[in-house]
């Protein structure tokens, strides 16, 4: 008895002796490690890179021979903003936002209610159809894209033909050309923005549903009196990250106009990819992004502050 | 009562054909994959190959680099699980310890999910060409080879592997690394499973990093292979979605076996 009592204490004792040790022991250090140091150097420590880089005139001959490399202050950002493709590259960025942005929160909004309106096997199937863009490569994808556009052979002016339009330059005329680039991202943007309205879909508790129904609601009451209002959350979240995601708009344009015809495509970034690795000016491109992550930084910060002032 | 038993096949129905409209770009890239290259430009354009070859499969890895491009695609995702070792360390490090600053770097952490790639893009070239690493494969795998996004999955997950698990092991003389390699990473298979897919997706369909990071063929991986296929002098329709197939098909193989954790692990990544 006092044996066992003794080797319990013993154990507790251990038990609560060895936590303190580990405790402050460098093991958590070493497990965080490696992932925290790559996440800041390739993160947090870019940006104050990249802050640095845009006060300097650095391209790719300061880049074999740092002497080179001057500090010009404020200069990049006076020549970007007296720079005329800097404000188009900005109000295209502007007009894929409008486009973009709410076509998909609605758009998915309501394909996510429609595929949450039965939980039968037929509507479980049709899933995997709206979520497929969203995981295969947006190159694929705009190759894919491109060749349905094409003005001599493309299916689509083929499919106009049939009911006696005439061809459209799909890729060509400026502004069709930034519709087109948009619809391809929109095609692609539903599917993930659907899995994120479906998952709060089924997360409302059905016994609701229950209850509007024994007062007599319809289906549409049903969606506009329980649906909508509980999805709030969702719906911000969908609405922000869709946002940030679209005020970053790069690889559509990239692959299927390279920004043109004449810029009409062209998005902030990529024109800072185009300053940046194009023509190799790496400084001035540093300070076209620091604009950018300024820009998405304030938007994001205004729609949170709306959202918390409108729940108070 | 009818209007109940009614609506559901007319969403239903609707729901179907916008299905067949979002898959239909896809069942047009398999079908002009196989068609002979004088086929593709016809016009009205056949919907169904009147002729079906695999010439241009064979051409992507004969004419161009393909298989190069194949192999180089799969060691980016190869390196990109061990990221996801890193990470699961990281999870079960913030899941499980307490230490001094945690908080802090658990938040530095989250922290870089909103720095957009484009303010990341140049000062990454520069700490990769600094380090010597530009214009490798490495060098490629690098900056997504931690995602901070998965940090934080993993360290929802871990946190539910019960202490006295961990400390009867460590009561039986167990180091760390054991604890971690023998118990904790057995018990985090569904999590695992959902890093794997998306670290799988993520490597597989990485664009903007081989593009910046690859300078010469040697190390470019299938998508900027696709990409160049868009600036051939004269436009190639089926070589070009032969090698679009290339791409999508194993993703949405993998998405179907998996579908489940994808979704799974979009759904953590919305609304946790």
């Amino acid at each position: 008895m006092t044996v066992t009592a003794a080797r319990q204490e013993a154990r507790s004792r251990l038990v609560a002796f060895r936590p303190p040790r580990l405790r402050t022991s460098l093991v958590p250090y070493v497990l965080v490690g490696p992932a925290l140091l790559l996440l800041v150097t390739f993160s947090v420590l870019s940006i104050f890179v990249a802050a640095a880089v845009s006060l300097t005139n650095l391209d790719i001959s300061g880049l074999a021979n740092f002497g080179a490399v001057r500090f010009i202050g404020l200069g990049n950002y006076q020549t970007m903003f007296s720079d005329p493709a800097f404000w188009e590259a900005l109000g295209n960025t502007a007009f894929f936002v409008l486009i973009g942005v709410p076509t998909l929160v609605i758009g998915s909004l309501i394909i996510a209610i429609a595929l949450n309106f039965s939980r039968s096997r037929f509507f479980r199937a049709l899933r995997a159809f709206y979520f497929v863009p969203a995981i295969t490569a947006i190159v694929a994808i705009s190759l894919i894209w491109g060749n349905l556009y094409n003005s001599q052979f493309g299916l689509l002016n083929w499919l106009l033909s049939l009911i006696g339009r005439d061809p459209v330059q799909w890729l060509t005329d400026p502004t069709i050309a930034k519709l087109s680039v948009a619809l391809v991202a929109i095609w692609r943007g539903s599917g993930l923005d659907i899995i994120i309205f479906l998952a709060a879909l089924q997360a409302i508790p059905p016994e609701y549903y229950e209850a509007a129904a024994v007062d007599g609601a319809n289906e549409w009451q049903k969606i506009f009196r329980i649906t909508v209002p509980l999805m709030r959350f969702a719906i911000f979240f969908v609405t922000v990250t869709t946002l940030i995601s679209w005020m970053q708009f790069f690889d559509e344009p990239y692959v299927l106009t390279q920004g043109g015809p004449v810029h009409a495509t062209t998005s902030m970034s990529l024109y800072i990819y185009q300053q940046g690795f194009r023509y190799d000016e790496f400084g001035f491109a540093s300070a076209a992004s620091i604009v950018l992550f300024a820009i998405i930084a304030i938007v994001t910060a205004l729609q949170l502050r709306a959202r918390l002032e409108s729940d108070a | 009562m009818v209007r109940r038993r009614t609506s559901p096949l007319v969403v239903g129905a609707v729901l179907a054909f916008g299905a067949v409209l979002t898959a239909f770009p896809f069942f047009w890239m398999l079908t002009t994959s196989l068609k002979p290259l004088a086929e593709s430009y016809t016009y009205p354009p056949t919907v169904i190959p009147s002729t079906v070859t695999l010439l241009s499969y064979l051409r992507l890895f004969r004419d161009f680099d393909f298989g190069r491009y194949l192999v180089n695609t799969v060691v980016v995702v190869l390196i990109g699980f061990i990221g996801m070792f890193f990470v699961a360390m990281a999870g079960y490090g913030f899941a499980k310890f307490r230490f001094r600053g945690k908080g802090f770097l658990f938040l530095l952490v989250l922290s870089t999910m909103m720095v957009p790639i484009q303010v990341t893009m140049i000062p990454t070239y520069l700490i990769l060409n600094s380090l010597h690493l530009t214009n490798t494969l490495v060098g490629i795998a690098l900056p997504t080879l931690v995602s901070a996004f998965n940090i934080f999955l993993f360290r929802q997950f871990m946190t539910t592997i019960p202490d006295e698990l961990l400390e009867a092991a460590r009561l039986d003389g167990a180091g760390e690394l054991r604890i971690l390699w023998s118990i904790v990473l057995p018990i985090s298979k569904p999590i695992l499973a959902v890093g794997g897919v998306l670290t799988f997706i993520t490597g597989w369909n990485s664009f903007i990093w081989p593009l910046i990071i690859a300078n010469d063929q040697q190390n470019y991986t299938l998508s900027v292979g696709i990409s160049l296929l868009n600036k051939q002098l004269a436009i190639n329709p089926p070589l070009q979605m032969a090698g679009a197939s290339l791409m999508v098909i194993p993703i949405v193989i993998v998405f179907v076996i998996f579908q489940r954790y994808i979704v799974q692990g979009f759904t953590m990544s919305g609304l946790k």
